[in-house]
């Protein structure tokens, strides 16, 4: 089974968001890298662009696939993870960690809590594989 | 050079659809029930293949291990690929051959039994209808294998130009299961399996024989651009074969043989530089645009296509197949667009991330005067301009 972190926010585009003071940091989860298997390129955006909500601020392809990753929540991209251009792989070996992909100062921190839970989001995906 | 049958390879071909959310990618590794199915298809799910619809088969498209550690095992030591899928046509009678090199573009009066030939079925454009292999089992008994989503397609237009020949066809794609062992230990894995003096086995090549006691044909050909070999036999022996050969290449360890999806036969056979049906050529594109003209006897007698052929090589392709190269970050796709002085000048036909050389290549439709190596080109991934090269192609040529 995928691993679906207590501590974080989720959207039903597959992402995780953790938020840190009025900083969200945003990845894609377990369940996302597994489904694209080998991630081999990750596209960011740049530090100072701001993203609304659910709109798209990158890509990630593997060896087969292309997908885009939403922001689930608004905001401008304080910092971004520049080790992905060397190592997309962290994304599939530890998708909660170093590979995180962005961190966005939020427009409005009250949006995370609009998004699902940790057994909400696993809930999401079973129906979703089922 | 081709073998299977990626007519709509779902990984590329729904690229447009996986970009617009996450969620598409996941949605498409359900796949509906009435798939058709190899004899594999339970021996797939038990070692937890990712299965996806292929051209209507519900085919295995990467194992646990994940593509880029099937491409290199394949490259290092051996990979093993169920393409049973495929579909294979018996061709019978005193006329056998004279029929088939009607209808083909190579020239089958060269074979000799045991022997096998890359070839295409033309229109009468000299476009492509597929590409297949055909094997001599006898002077009146030839096999043809063709690609899995085009079988259908392939057996009426076969069957509509048996005009009067002294030939039985019959479509066999059901009765046979079909192995893929490639890879530099491919001979050595399947040697502890069989008495048939592999070694003896020329490239393109085959004899019937024993495989695990198992009646079949086991030939030198392969889709990955390693030596190999694929194994015919009974579809109700799959299992047993492919558990066996498994099994003698000690899966599991570092070095053994792994089970590979279509993912990995894809980015294998690109590297390689073989066109594959339905990316790169179809009943759009000839021959000769192809690069195919090896395959073209136009001077064997006459064939499908032959006149469009043989007018098109007199006056020179205005398109060329060619390889490229990205020199820039980014992925180049099936299907976007080749840019060159800023004008949209042709399309990619494969596109790929390469596992084993580290790059960025692909396959893609050029005007003639660009068509050389050296040529700097643009490719439009989704909107932006990377810069890319044509090179020579194959990509990648095993050391002999």
């Amino acid at each position: 089974m995928a691993n679906v972190p207590e501590d974080l926010h989720y959207s039903k585009d597959h992402e995780w968001v953790r938020v840190d003071g009025d900083v969200a940091i945003i990845g894609i989860t377990d369940y996302a890298q597994n489904s694209l298997g080998d991630v081999v390129y990750v596209e960011l955006p740049k530090a100072g662009e701001e993203f609304s909500a659910n709109e798209p601020f990158g890509s990630v392809e593997s060896v087969k696939a292309v997908s885009e990753v939403f922001t689930p929540i608004a905001g401008v991209v304080a910092q971004i993870n520049e080790s992905l251009a060397d190592e997309p792989e962290a994304v599939n070996t530890d998708p909660y960690g170093s590979g995180w992909m962005v961190r966005l100062k939020m427009s409005n921190p009250g949006e995370v809590d609009s998004l699902l839970t940790a057994a909400e989001y696993e809930d999401f995906t079973k129906a979703e594989t089922e | 050079m081709l073998r299977c049958g990626f007519t709509c390879y779902y990984l590329i071909k729904t690229t447009p659809r996986l970009i617009t959310r996450a969620r598409v990618v996941i949605e498409l590794t359900a796949t509906a029930p009435q798939l058709k199915q190899t004899p594999l298809n339970s021996a797939h799910r038990q070692l937890g293949a990712r299965m996806v619809d292929f051209g209507g088969w519900d085919m295995p498209v990467q194992y646990p291990a994940g593509t880029i550690e099937e491409h290199l095992r394949t490259r290092n030591h051996a990979g093993l690929f169920d393409v049973s899928h495929m579909g294979e046509v018996d061709v019978r009678g005193a006329e056998a051959v004279a029929f088939v090199n009607r209808i083909t573009s190579n020239d089958v009066s060269k074979l000799v039994d045991g022997q096998a030939q890359y070839s295409a079925l033309t229109t009468p454009q000299g476009t492509v209808i597929d590409d297949l292999l055909v094997y001599r089992l006898a002077a009146d008994h030839l096999l043809l294998v063709v690609n899995a989503s085009t079988t259908e397609k392939d057996w009426e237009w076969i069957k509509s130009h048996h005009a009067g020949d002294s030939v039985d066809l019959k479509n066999v794609s059901a009765d046979y299961c079909q192995l893929a062992l490639q890879g530099p230990d491919a001979q050595t894995i399947l040697q502890k399996l069989t008495d048939v003096p592999l070694a003896e086995i020329k490239y393109y090549h085959f004899t019937p024989g024993r495989v695990d006691g198992i009646d079949g044909i086991v030939s030198r050909t392969g889709y990955t651009g390693e030596d190999g070999f694929e194994v015919y036999a009974p579809a109700d022996r799959a299992e047993q074969l492919w558990n066996k050969i498994l099994d003698a290449g000690d899966t599991g360890s570092p070095t053994g043989v792994i089970p590979c999806g279509l993912a990995a036969r894809n980015t294998l056979r690109l590297e390689a530089g073989m066109a594959l049906y339905g990316n790169d050529i179809d009943d759009t594109t000839t021959l000769l645009e192809a690069n195919l003209g090896w395959i073209c006897k136009l001077d064997k007698g006459d064939f499908t296509g032959r006149e469009a052929l043989a007018q098109q090589k007199q006056e020179g392709v205005k398109r060329k197949l060619v390889g490229f190269e990205v020199t820039e970050r980014g992925i180049a796709r099936d299907h976007q667009d080749v840019v060159i002085n800023g004008e949209r000048v042709g399309q990619v036909t494969s596109g790929s991330p390469a596992p084993f050389l580290k790059k960025n290549i692909g396959l893609a439709y050029v005007p003639i005067e660009f068509a050389n190596v050296g040529q700097q080109i643009q490719i439009d991934v989704r909107g932006k301009l990377v810069g890319a090269q044509i090179v020579k192609t194959p990509f990648y040529k095993r050391a002999k």
